[in-house]
């Protein structure tokens, strides 16, 4: 028979016991995220990287796997990013602005906040539909990179607007008192002081908002970007077909030679993010040392 | 002294519009300060026009089809003679994949958190809270391409007769996918849990497993369970990753091993092929769109209303 304080003992190391094998189970749960990425990741370089030549990247797609190439897709995803980004940032940044800074903060601005809330949570291929009766068909901008550009930046608005608000948020409120005490006006010191203190977070957040551009899919299909697009479009009313399309159509055709295809397609892309997001990290840190 | 001779205190909105060493400079930026809330009232009308657009088709579609067979068929053939247009195998794929998918992401995604907020070094944190930031920000293309070259492959191995387009490879990638979802909303939420708590717990003799379970998941619990409504909402909306894996096979079956296809798949399904405006086939893409609009809206409006009904607030 053991003694009280024996049970006691044995009760105590079990609870331990429990804690330790919690904590580990949690810590492997949580690398085996991590694994996953390198999994996914190894397994694209794998397939990819031996169709990843020149030759890949200036070739327009062929049925013929050793002549297809990602020219007109990659051609067809930066055009489509510069136009987003000349369409979404300005009026994006606008809204937060207005939002944080000039307009009063009573019911209004609480709708507007709900509603871009709702707005960020709403699947992107319904984006799509909207595009597709909108901008296609309502407005007559046939299967364009216009139509593309203006549906990709109503899907990236709210991200761009919550991103902006939230960098808007962090500017100390001293720095807008300075400014109202010398006599500025709401929109001088938005303009001269909040915006520019806020510049790295809001860069930060658009850049977030134009990889999600990059990596979408759905919206486009919707719109009707081509999967077979043998020319570089040459203007915001052309056709034209993007990385995420090109990828689609080769993962979706049975031949393991197109599914490796899909693979160089992928590193492509996933290369063009790595891109950009670098250069935001770059910016962040140089206008940040500027402004201390 | 009279008080007459003493300044005004200067009253900031006080109108000076008669002052006419003002009035250039406030017109300018009365114009301004207009356009830019004109930038604002994009998202309303954007709402408008989502609401409206797909309203209207819908309605277009309920003049043709029921909404008694639309809601309660079970059958959806909308493309071909004799047509059927029943959205429950389209729902019962998409919930099939939700399902899945938040089976694997709950407790992963809600493990990770933990041992992110209650468990990691600053550092380790660091580094692994990135790392699945890069997960999520993998596009669903991709996790498509996993899902038909990897994962479907793997479990056929361990699994002969799984179809080549399947539910339980497509609900494995969503899962992958809304992971990095809950970890991290789930562990912002838990990490907003005061100190004093765990510590007032750990002078009592508790554990860190105890402290854990029986403190800080239930403080946390309104951030963690709206970060898995988000999350279910994103589940329900993919694209891309399900079209890819799961197949275009409208299915009530209860299984797991069959190909289905779910409510945004059929949507890319009609799309890629050549569908005239004005059609049924052109408006069953809207009432669906509608219905999905509808699921995603409620998860996140239920979402957002338990962050703010039962935020607990710690001083």
């Amino acid at each position: 028979m053991k003694s009280s304080l024996a049970r006691a003992n044995d009760n105590i190391q079990k609870r331990h016991r429990k804690a330790g094998l919690f904590r580990l189970l949690c810590a492997s749960v949580t690398w085996l995220g991590a694994a996953l990425l390198a999994t996914l990741l190894i397994q694209v370089t794998l397939d990819g990287i031996k169709w990843l030549d020149l030759q890949f990247l200036t070739s327009f797609p062929s049925r013929f796997p050793y002549k297809a190439g990602v020219k007109s897709a990659l051609v067809g995803t930066l055009w489509l990013i510069t136009m987003i980004a000349f369409i979404s940032i300005p009026i994006g940044v606008a809204t937060a602005l207005y939002l944080e800074e000039l307009s009063s903060k009573g019911k209004v601005g609480k709708i507007i906040e709900v509603n871009i809330a709702n707005l960020a949570g709403v699947p992107s291929i319904v984006y799509g539909i909207i595009g597709l009766a909108i901008f296609v068909r309502g407005l007559g901008f046939e299967r364009s990179l216009l139509s593309g550009a203006l549906t990709m930046s109503l899907l990236i608005l709210p991200v761009i607007i919550i991103a902006s608000r939230e960098a808007i948020k962090t500017v100390p409120m001293s720095i807008r008192h300075a400014a109202y005490a010398l006599g500025a006006t709401k929109l001088q010191t938005a303009w001269a002081h909040v915006l520019p203190a806020s510049f790295p977070g809001i860069l930060t957040g658009v850049i977030l908002a134009l990889s999600r551009a990059i990596g979408e899919t759905a919206p486009l299909i919707m719109i009707g970007a081509l999967t077979y697009v043998a020319f570089l479009p040459e203007g915001p009313m052309d056709a034209f077909t993007a990385l995420p399309i090109q990828i689609f159509n080769w993962v979706s055709r049975p031949q393991q030679e197109f599914h490796e295809l899909a693979a160089g397609g992928i590193i492509v892309l996933l290369a063009v993010l790595l891109t950009m997001n670098a250069t935001a990290i770059f910016i962040r840190q140089k206008t940040e040392k500027k402004l201390q | 002294m009279n008080e007459q001779a003493m300044p005004k205190p200067l009253d900031v909105n006080q109108d000076r519009s008669g002052d006419i060493t003002r009035t250039r400079a406030r017109w300018g930026e009365f114009l301004i300060e207009s356009s830019l809330g004109l930038c604002a009232t994009i998202s309303i009308i954007t709402t408008s026009v989502i609401i409206f657009i797909l309203a209207r088709e819908s309605l277009g579609f309920f003049a043709t089809v029921s909404p008694i067979e639309f809601f309660f068929g079970t059958s959806w053939v909308p493309l071909f003679e004799p047509s059927a247009y029943g959205v429950l195998p389209l729902l019962w794929g998409t919930m099939l994949i939700t399902f899945g998918a938040a089976l694997f992401a709950v407790p992963t995604g809600l493990a990770s958190a933990i041992y992110m907020s209650e468990y990691a070094s600053p550092q380790m944190r660091a580094v692994i809270k990135p790392v699945l930031e890069v997960l999520a920000g993998i596009p669903t293309v991709v996790y498509g391409y996993f899902a038909l070259t990897f994962v479907t492959p793997l479990l056929r191995m361990l699994m002969p007769d799984l179809q080549v387009f399947n539910a339980l490879s497509g609900a494995i990638v969503v899962g992958v996918m809304i992971l990095p979802t809950i970890a991290t909303l789930s562990d912002n939420a838990l990490r907003a849990v005061p100190d004093s708590l765990r510590q007032g717990a750990y002078a009592l003799g508790a554990t860190s497993y105890e402290v854990t379970t029986r403190v800080v998941l239930p403080a946390g619990l309104s951030g963690v369970m709206a970060s898995v409504l988000l999350a279910i909402s994103r589940a329900i909306g993919e694209t891309m990753a399900v079209t890819l894996a799961a197949g275009a096979t409208p299915n009530l079956s209860f299984t797991f091993l069959e190909s289905i296809q779910t409510m945004t798949a059929y949507i890319v399904q009609v799309s890629m092929g050549d569908t005239p405006a004005g059609g049924i086939a052109y408006q069953t893409l809207f009432a669906v769109a509608a219905l999905l609009f509808v699921i995603t809206l409620i998860l996140n409006i239920v979402s957002q209303w338990i962050l703010s009904k039962f935020r607990e607030v710690y001083e």
